[in-house]
């Protein structure tokens, strides 16, 4: 038995807002039958903009019920702009918390809500949908993994299943999953103190040395970690040439690691003009 | 608050004259029944009568029960104690819709080595025996596959695998936690060589299992200690609880046959005042071979858990297949392998029913489960006027 709070068993019991709102403005659908858990939410807009009306149906558990009705509460009286700000944290703490199993619950409200308001705007895609596939069996993609993670700080793949379902199926994802929480978790750790490319001119010899040293501080200790080691082999203008090595010379993700991390650290810390190319041996 | 329990599959009410019989061995007779004193000893014979009993329900020899701690203990003793008999055999058989107990172990085993075939099960949670035949290789150490299914009560013909097997020189266990207590079982007739049961499915407390061990099978003791259980389980006796089921299954074997046609009068009641009240709903498992206190039953459009929440609310104790019950993401494992489709899946509910359910019990549930799927329904995106609303 979960051990949900007197809020999302009230709003379980008996949900505000159920049903559909007449000629609504917006529409959000999100997901499936198939997924165990699907909401669809309508709204209507005043005259000055905000949320005047807006409803809900659920499939799902009692807390997607208790979700998705605490998330009408929340939109109403609010512009988009500010409706927009709401994030699947808000939806959990108006309810006084939700296990972490169900956490995923309030993630599927937000969504709900991104998809609704693209609708009114006229923008096809919900910003969930965009991006690549991570997860095949919930259908859910590598930006929405990495916005969830940011958001809400999530450290491990057990929590990114909780908020997302990503990796609760097949598992086959899990190596996908913990590579994006790799890149994100050392992005975040990484030290405030050093100078950040400025886009102030570099001679030669400082870019080379600026280069050498984000190698060595930003992104070798990462590398290592994993079993693996990058060379410096040459440099050519803006042209960064290396060669990986150990583990990472074999992993059929290097060209992710060279092109997402070597790069985007080097860009950020040397120049935004950098390009890193791999050097086979 | 009234309370309908039908959830005995997952656990029975303790009956009272087995509470009573146990109570005498936890304040005067305390003994151990291994102590060279008549304190202790004078416990031989009791313990003997409750091996008697547990052997009597299961037409076997008292010989041939050891005494456990639960089905779970049994189930990994009886497939440890055959790998480790046969280390030079690499190969199990068992079933895509086993209970955890065997299932999660034969996926470790899976990963240390061993090489496993799932025999799979069609869409009325049945398997076929030909199956078994084609799977089984010079390499099979053990075939296991379970009595009757926890989830849908579908009853696997334990009588011809146990043939098939045994023809091909390979040894049998199945998990009957399910099916003692439930349906008659003779064991002089049908050749497994192992057995597993629980005491607290059949109105015994939890805390105490059965492992059946067919004479001559070839085994080694999964836990290892003292000469108890004849060297086959080390552990001091737990003696208030075997004694327990004793009486447990003394009053099964008594009144099994009129009470299981009585229960199974009550479930069909069940069922067919739901299928006459509630529109699109499915019973998942073979309604001919299904044992006669389990109904599985699935609910389209609403969800497993809010459903539970609801009866909960009520007094009603029921279970679920869906996801979100058990804390993973995705339905049960048996629905699954069955091909019932997700929308069904997750919303699929488990009434177990045993001999302390009444009329009356059954009556409650029909009055209040319509009004609740109906309100679950109305707030389903999936649902509109009595018919599914878009497709999923």
């Amino acid at each position: 038995m979960w051990e949900y709070s007197d809020k999302v068993k009230a709003y379980f019991e008996n949900p505000p807002n159920v049903g559909e709102v007449e000629n609504p403005d917006g529409i959000g659908e999100v997901g499936s039958l198939a997924c165990g858990d699907a909401l669809r939410l309508t709204f209507k807009l005043d005259e000055q903009k905000r949320i005047k009306e807006a409803k809900f149906q659920t499939f799902g558990c009692a807390s997607a019920i208790a979700s998705s009705a605490a998330l009408t509460e929340l939109i109403i009286g609010k512009t988009l702009e500010e409706a927009e700000k709401i994030t699947n944290k808000d939806i959990a703490a108006y309810l006084g918390g939700l296990p972490k199993e169900k956490m995923h619950c309030s993630v599927l409200g937000e969504q709900a809500l991104a998809a609704a308001i693209a609708h009114y705007r006229g923008q096809t895609l919900p910003k969930a949908q965009e991006g690549e596939i991570v997860c095949e069996c919930f259908g859910v993609t590598d930006k929405e993994i990495e916005r969830v993670i940011r958001q809400n700080r999530l450290k491990t793949r057990e929590e990114v299943t909780n908020y997302t379902k990503a990796g609760g199926g097949c598992e086959s994802c899990h190596g996908k999953i913990e590579e994006i929480l790799k890149r994100i978790l050392n992005e975040e750790a990484r030290p405030s103190g050093p100078p950040v490319a400025s886009g102030r001119p570099l001679t030669n010899i400082q870019k080379m040395k600026l280069i050498e040293e984000t190698l060595e501080r930003e992104i070798r200790p990462a590398l290592k970690a994993d079993g693996g080691d990058i060379d410096l082999i040459d440099i050519e203008g803006n042209r960064v040439l290396v060669a990986l090595r150990g583990s990472c010379s074999s992993c059929r993700a290097a060209e992710v690691t060279l092109k997402d991390y070597v790069e985007t650290k080097l860009r950020e810390f040397v120049s935004p003009e950098i390009t890193v190319e791999e050097v086979k041996p | 608050m009234k309370v309908v329990y039908l959830d005995n599959n997952a656990t029975t009410r303790t009956a009272p004259e087995v509470v009573e019989a146990m109570l005498p061995y936890f304040t005067d007779l305390y003994g151990n029944p291994s102590s060279m004193h008549l304190f202790g000893g004078q416990l031989a014979k009791p313990l003997n009568r409750a091996r008697e009993e547990v052997a009597a329900l299961i037409g076997a020899d008292p010989s041939e029960i050891v005494f456990t701690s639960c089905g779970t203990e049994s189930d990994n003793a009886a497939i440890w104690g055959v790998l480790h008999s046969y280390p030079q055999k690499r190969h199990i058989i068992t079933t895509r819709v086993e209970h955890p107990a065997v299932g999660n172990l034969v996926t470790y085993l899976s990963k240390k080595g061993y090489k496993v075939t799932l025999l799979p099960v069609d869409r009325e949670g049945l398997l076929k025996p030909e199956q078994l035949a084609e799977a089984i290789t010079d390499e099979t150490a053990l075939v296991s596959i379970m009595w009757a299914n926890n989830e849908t009560g579908v009853l696997f013909p334990i009588e011809t695998l146990a043939h098939i097997a045994k023809s091909r020189g390979v040894l049998f266990h199945t998990d009957a936690v399910q099916a003692v207590g439930k349906i008659p079982i003779d064991l002089s007739r049908v050749p497994v060589d192992l057995l597993s049961f629980s005491g607290h499915k059949l109105h015994a407390p939890k805390g105490i299992g059965v492992l059946y061990i067919r004479k001559g099978t070839p085994f080694t003791p999964f836990i290892i200690g003292g000469h108890q259980e004849k060297g086959r389980r080390g552990g001091t006796e737990n003696v208030p609880y075997i004694i327990g089921l004793g009486k447990a299954c003394e009053m099964a074997r008594k009144h099994l046959v009129e009470e299981n046609r009585r229960i199974r009068k009550l479930r069909d009641k069940l069922e067919e005042g739901i299928l006459q009240s509630i529109p699109r709903v499915i019973i998942n498992g073979s309604r001919k071979e299904r044992l006669g206190n389990t109904l599985s039953i699935s609910f389209e459009y609403v969800e497993g858990e809010s459903i539970l929440m609801h009866l909960s609310n009520l007094g009603i104790c029921a279970s679920s297949g869906s996801a979100c019950t058990s804390g993973s993401l995705e339905p049960s494992h048996v629905l699954r392998a069955m091909g019932v489709p997700f929308t069904a899946a997750h919303g699929s509910i488990r009434f177990s029913l045993s001999v302390y359910n009444t009329e009356e019990d059954i009556d409650y549930v029909l009055e209040h489960l319509p009004s609740v799927i109906r309100r679950l329904r109305e707030i389903s995106p999936f649902w509109e006027k009595g018919e599914s609303a878009r497709s999923a």
